[in-house]
């Protein structure tokens, strides 16, 4: 199904909770709407699914306005963080209320609660009450108490959040994939960035009721059209200094009291057009700590002392200050960064974003 | 001192903690006995009363004044008629109350907690204010307003003055703000997820409320249910001045009726109705005390 937002917005006496949101959704693609807390998220998934009635604009499936049709005449299904089971039911009571609710007969309720039931994994369940279950296993009858019906859209809100780090690790996977077999359309609900990165055909970024970004997950890591979306989307996230771009020597240098870098033609130009300083963002990937053997390039080299180390396993997280800035970067934790350390820092400029500080877009992508 | 002595220090043998979590224990009952003894003393005076032609303090005497004089004869009211069709008026007056009391109440309690309509505030403000009124206050105003339902057709005489249903009618009224309160308390800590998934499975906002919402409130409607049916059984004032002569008499003005201004009081006698009065009730808590703990505990737990 094809669901278009058409400049949809909710308001509560004065408390906006989304602000004019347009965007679509293709018949069968997954899309996340992605960001901090309190940004809409919720409330822009509750007008989808009918609970919360629009005070402006449209929301239309398959070119149908469905802005006054009921929640349950809308073919949706819904996972929410909470899971929102019936604690008064068994498992199977669950699964089989949308069904019971449509008076199917007897025979066809239990054969495709069954068919749900296993696909999910939990057909041993069915007569287990809500409170016997785990976290994870209450997860998956929501899940099949929303894919029984057969809707034409699924929903979730944030479903993964109340589960442990390798549960939801394990449960995105299966979610994605059973969406991909099903080919269900799907918005999915997070402020889990590698969640969305992950899952989604495309993110909704959104920051205070309003829509940032809409995109597919490479453009919106490597060509952010906005600060909010280039801060937002990475972690850890991107680095960002004050410099003025100009042409020294036929060569752009972004630079400013502590810093001088060497930055290429394409980028640089669309920055220096801009008067005055501008914000230049560096991802923590792109700059590295030399070592004795790596060569020191001229204008891409920067001395800093290490203040934090947080090892991640694979790499270390340092925390260095470069004039005054807190700037993150990541490096193989072969090179045995201490706090205290003086290094250099080597930048890789190719991946570079500009903004203008004032209207906070991108100067390369606009 | 052996090296084989290997008690830990926790599972020490030394007899004085024991002692002194004796004394605790004795303190504490003591002091628990002490703090009910009047009630105590009052039900075993009301229990040794039922069975004795007369008695001194506790002690009950026969004509001689010697220890003694066991009768039977003060519950020979049980075979009169009147006192049975008062039990039947208390219990049904009990029962219609619960009945109205629970359906206002999780009706009411739902709509406050979970919708909007004009009037809301003022309306929760409102019953707030009504349930600071004492009965008392509004007797002769109610009398109005019982006189002219009785008034009704077809209906009038079971919702009128001197009637079951119009005890029961008041009854309801007077127990309703708390109750409304009460619920909508219950209904406010249900999360709206539960709520908003039923809608999108296909349940209507009755349904919701009927097969969703209500077995989620189910402790709190039992304790209601408890409370309304106990003020119903011992209602005094509203049946008492609402009614006229036996036939609606309830438990408790058919009680009072045994004590004349003018002739003497069988006190033994009124104390053995009384005692039949409560046999119910305790029967009653007998089968319900674990229900009514978990309540009180504030727990969900058997739902
Ligand atoms: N029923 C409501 N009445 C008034 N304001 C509301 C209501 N629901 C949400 N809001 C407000 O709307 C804004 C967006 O809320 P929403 O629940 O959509 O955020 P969210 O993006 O889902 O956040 P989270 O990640 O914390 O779930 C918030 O400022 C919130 O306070
Ligand atoms: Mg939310």
């Amino acid at each position: 199904m094809r669901v278009e937002l058409d400049n949809l917005s909710k308001a509560w006496d004065g408390v906006v909770g989304a602000d004019r949101i347009t965007l679509e959704v293709a018949d069968g693609e997954m899309v996340a709407f992605l960001g901090p807390s309190g940004c809409g998220k919720t409330t822009t998934l509750l007008m989808v699914a009918g609970i919360y009635r629009p005070t402006g604009g449209t929301i239309s499936f398959d070119g149908r306005v469905v802005n006054e049709v009921a929640p349950k005449d809308r073919g949706i299904g819904m996972v929410f963080q909470s899971y929102a089971l019936y604690p008064h039911m068994t498992v199977f009571g669950n699964i089989s209320y949308p069904l019971r609710l449509k008076r199917l007969e007897k025979g066809e309720i239990r054969k495709r609660v069954e068919q749900v039931a296993d696909m999910m994994g939990i057909g041993d369940l069915l007569d287990r009450r809500i409170a016997q279950l785990s976290g994870g296993q209450q997860q998956r009858v929501s899940l099949g108490r929303a894919l029984v019906k057969e809707p034409q859209l699924l929903l979730f809100d944030e479903p993964l959040s109340n589960l442990d780090a390798r549960l939801r690790l394990a449960m995105r996977g299966e979610i994605k994939r059973l969406q991909n077999d099903l080919g269900i359309t799907s918005i999915y609900v997070t402020h889990d960035q590698v969640e969305a990165m992950t899952m989604a055909d495309k993110i909704a970024v959104m920051s205070k009721g309003v829509l940032q970004a809409y995109d597919i997950p490479e453009a919106l890591y490597d060509r952010p059209k906005t600060l909010f979306v280039a801060g937002f989307v990475g972690n850890p996230p991107m680095n960002f200094f004050d410099v003025e771009v100009m042409l020294l020597g036929g060569e752009f240098h972004a630079k400013n009291e502590s810093l001088d870098l060497i930055v290429p033609d394409d980028r640089a130009a669309k920055a220096a057009a801009k008067e005055g300083r501008v914000v230049m963002g560096v991802r923590p990937e792109d700059v590295d700590v030399a070592d004795d053997s790596s060569p020191r390039v001229e204008g891409l080299t920067l001395s800093a002392k290490v203040e934090v180390v947080e090892p991640l396993g694979r790499e270390d997280l340092l925390g260095v200050v470069v004039g005054g800035v807190n700037v993150r970067l990541l490096v193989d934790k072969t090179k045995r960064a201490k706090p205290g350390d003086l290094v250099d820092l080597v930048f890789n400029m190719d991946n570079v974003q500009f903004f203008d500080p004032e209207t906070e877009e991108s100067l390369l992508w606009a | 001192m052996t090296i084989t002595e290997a008690t830990p220090p926790h599972h020490s043998t030394s007899p004085f903690p024991k002692v002194r979590e004796k004394m605790g224990r004795r303190f504490a009952y003591g002091f628990l006995i002490l703090s009910i003894a009047p009630i105590l003393v009052g039900y075993s005076w009301l229990v040794i009363a039922t069975f004795s032609i007369r008695t001194e303090g506790l002690l009950p005497r026969n004509a001689e004044g010697g220890i003694g004089g066991f009768t039977l004869s003060n519950w020979a009211f049980i075979t009169d008629d009147a006192v049975w069709n008062a039990m039947l008026n208390s219990f049904l007056i009990a029962v219609t109350m619960v009945i109205g009391v629970g359906v206002a109440s999780t009706a009411g309690g739902y709509a406050l907690s979970r919708m909007k309509f004009a009037g809301r505030k003022v309306f929760l403000t409102g019953t707030l204010v009504l349930h600071a009124f004492k009965a008392e206050m509004l007797l002769i105003a109610i009398f109005f307003v019982l006189r002219w339902l009785g008034g009704i057709p077809l209906i009038g005489g079971f919702i009128g003055f001197n009637s079951v249903g119009g005890v029961a009618l008041v009854m309801i009224a007077l127990e309703l703000p708390l109750g409304i309160w009460l619920m909508k308390g219950f209904f406010d800590n249900l999360p709206w997820d539960m709520e908003r998934a039923a809608l999108i499975d296909g349940a209507s906002r009755f349904r919701v409320w009927w097969q969703i919402m209500l077995p989620q409130v189910r402790p709190g409607l039992a304790a209601l249910s408890l409370f309304t049916f106990i003020s119903g059984w011992n209602a005094y004032l509203v049946p008492f001045t609402f009614t006229v002569g036996t036939r609606v008499a309830n438990m408790p003005v058919f009680l009072s009726q045994l004590i004349s201004d003018t002739a003497p009081t069988n006190w033994n006698l009124v104390a053995a109705v009384g005692m039949f009065q409560m046999i119910p009730l305790i029967i009653f808590f007998i089968f319900t005390q674990e229900l009514l703990l978990n309540i009180y505990a504030g727990g969900s737990k058997g739902t």
